[in-house]
């Protein structure tokens, strides 16, 4: 029940070693978020994954298959990824862009045929962009293109989605209606999640598990409870923060209130000068 | 959009093959064409205006949906057969045919086809670095066409006196084709025509970045090389004929755009269209302005097609 092996994985990026040995496993129809600081490796592992970069040592299995053995269309069918989002859209309307997570399922030559259209419907439908659907992506607001791009991902009917940053540009109430839509996605379909955050309040608030990495390696991994802690908020982003419940939604939340020095004390001019 | 497109190319073709020395009525040309009418213009239509005319109209498809199909690999609109070398390669070849080895001039078309091949193929494999980036094809094209073209140079200076029988071949005209050039254009035509067809789709993808392409199941770089190989043989068979026109190759597949938009799937057949329209027109008007003398067409496409783009761009931006 596999949806994802990484197993003793090395990946480059511009011939700088970048994920230097990971290995870890996700299982099929849960939500994982991979957090940490910048340059940590996150999004090179995501496009590792989805096949866009080559690992110089190490598998990636995908449901118990290796990457390697899956053609481009076949390695499409099985997973798609919604990239961190472009400020140059493509001249294209909506019902265009979504037609085009067909292309994996059909022969290059061969319109979309009734079943495809009825599909492409359904991607519009579950992400709330039907009324979308004969509009420029130009002419769409960010909250609206994000919608627009997941349909795409929808489209290619994957097992396992990947976002790169999905709520990246986003005001507070867009990030939070895309994670709802991607829990929702989870739910319904039982699509396995693996996506790139930035915020930790995201990640803890939907994922089943939370990767950490820090510099190449994974530093935690687990429920959200045994991942976020404070000790993880110093150690892997040098911050000082608090971790919360709220009582309500049993959800967590980090609330980040300085960054550390070197010594881990908290580096803070003002604090500092309050306490002197 | 693309039945009016059709309609131009249509009447291109058939003002094209009614106009000259003698003018002929379309009722005309339709009579002796599929009726197998006996008249006194039986041989003008057949072995001089129609062989012509359809040379000129597989030079517009050739060039157009070349040059559309490298706007779309190289996802850059300045892209253009000459691009990838065709022009220089085939005009170096070519020149030094028309210069130095005149007595060889029945070679000219292979030799150029030749050149204009063997130039591409250099620029592909020194753009090669784990895979064909567009931008650095696009300058590997802009330095070796620029060290090819001071060889063309170089030849029409030291024999200055050679050069009148270069000249047309420089400029693009399609004086005295006929059947042979015919027969050796149209296999490249059809093939190219039905490849670029089967990749319209993925030069679709290819627009939306590598990245995206790849996560569609599109193999990029294959495809990259596969489309360029087909938009060089389009472009070399055509060059190679009837000389170095470069015009259309870069400007049609713009106006088709403009038309039609930017589906791939629309703009290539478009493109294609519009190429026989423009070029049958061209010719036409290059042998009828100063008639009895003949003007090569690459001047007449210059001339009239460059303001004409200029009118559509400035037209889409109101």
């Amino acid at each position: 029940m596999t949806a994802l092996a990484l197993d003793n994985l090395a990946v480059k990026y511009n011939h700088r070693p970048v994920i230097e040995r990971i290995s870890w496993k996700a299982e099929k129809g849960k939500i994982y978020s991979i957090i940490g600081p910048n340059g940590c490796g996150k999004s090179t592992l995501l496009k590792a994954i989805a096949g866009q970069l080559k690992p110089v040592r190490g598998t990636i299995l995908l449901d118990d298959r290796p990457l390697a053995s899956y053609s481009r269309r076949g390695l499409a069918r099985y997973l798609s990824m919604l990239q961190q989002s472009q400020e140059k859209q493509p001249d294209l309307t909506v019902r265009t862009l979504v037609g085009y997570g067909r292309f994996p399922h059909k022969p290059a030559w061969a319109g979309l045929r009734r079943e495809d259209e009825e599909i492409i419907d359904w991607a519009l439908a579950q992400t709330g962009a039907l009324s979308l659907a004969d509009r420029k992506l130009s002419a769409l607001s960010g909250g609206e293109r994000q919608r627009a791009w997941i349909a795409l991902a929808l489209a290619q009917q994957p097992r396992l989605l990947l976002l790169d940053e999905p709520t990246t540009y986003l005001d507070v109430s867009h990030q939070w209606e895309i994670m709802e839509l991607v829990s929702e996605l989870n739910q319904k379909h039982g699509i396995t999640i693996l996506m790139v955050l930035h915020d930790m309040n995201h990640a803890a608030a939907f994922s089943d598990e939370i990767l950490v990495l820090s510099q190449g390696e994974v530093y935690v991994s687990g429920k959200p409870a045994d991942t976020l802690t404070e000790q993880t908020l110093g150690e892997v982003f040098g911050v000082k923060g608090q971790i919360t419940q709220d009582p309500e939604t049993a959800r967590l939340s980090c609330l980040v209130t300085g960054l550390l020095d070197q010594e881990g004390n908290i580096e803070n001019r003002r604090y500092r000068r309050g306490l002197g | 959009m693309l039945t009016a497109i059709a309609l131009a190319a249509v009447f291109g073709i058939a003002w094209s093959i009614g106009t000259g020395a003698v003018f002929i009525s379309p009722g005309e040309i339709w009579q002796y064409l599929f009726h197998g009418f006996d008249g006194p213009l039986r041989e003008v239509i057949w072995n001089i205006r129609l062989p012509r005319t359809l040379v000129a109209a597989l030079v517009g498809v050739n060039l157009a949906l070349s040059g559309a199909i490298l706007q779309g690999v190289m996802r850059n609109p300045l892209a253009d057969p000459h691009i990838i070398g065709v022009s220089s390669g085939a005009g170096l070849l070519g020149i030094t045919i028309l210069i130095l080895y005149p007595e060889a001039w029945p070679l000219l078309t292979p030799v150029a086809f030749l050149g204009a091949s063997a130039a591409a193929a250099i620029i592909y494999t020194l753009a090669w670095k784990q895979g064909v980036q567009p931008v650095r094809l696009i300058l590997a094209g802009v330095a070796v066409s620029a060290f090819l073209g001071s060889g063309i140079s170089a030849l029409l200076t030291f024999y200055s006196d050679r050069v009148n029988g270069a000249l047309v071949f420089l400029v693009g005209g399609l004086s005295a084709k006929s059947w042979p050039e015919l027969q050796m254009m149209l296999p490249y035509s059809l093939a190219g025509l039905a490849l670029a067809m089967i990749g319209s789709v993925h030069l679709n993808l290819l627009a939306l970045g590598d990245a995206h392409a790849r996560g569609l199941g599109v193999r990029v770089e294959a495809t990259r090389l596969m489309l360029t190989a087909v938009a060089t043989l389009l472009a070399a068979s055509a060059v190679s004929v009837v000389g170095l026109l470069g015009f259309v190759g870069l400007i049609v597949p713009h106006c088709a755009r403009l038309l039609i938009g930017s589906d791939h799937r629309l703009l290539l057949p478009a493109s294609a269209l519009l190429g026989v329209a423009v070029v049958t027109v061209c010719d036409t008007l290059a042998r009828l302005l100063f008639a009895p003398i003949e003007l090569p067409v690459g001047i007449i496409l210059g001339a009239f097609g460059a303001p004409f783009f200029l009118y559509l761009l400035r037209r889409e931006g109101e």
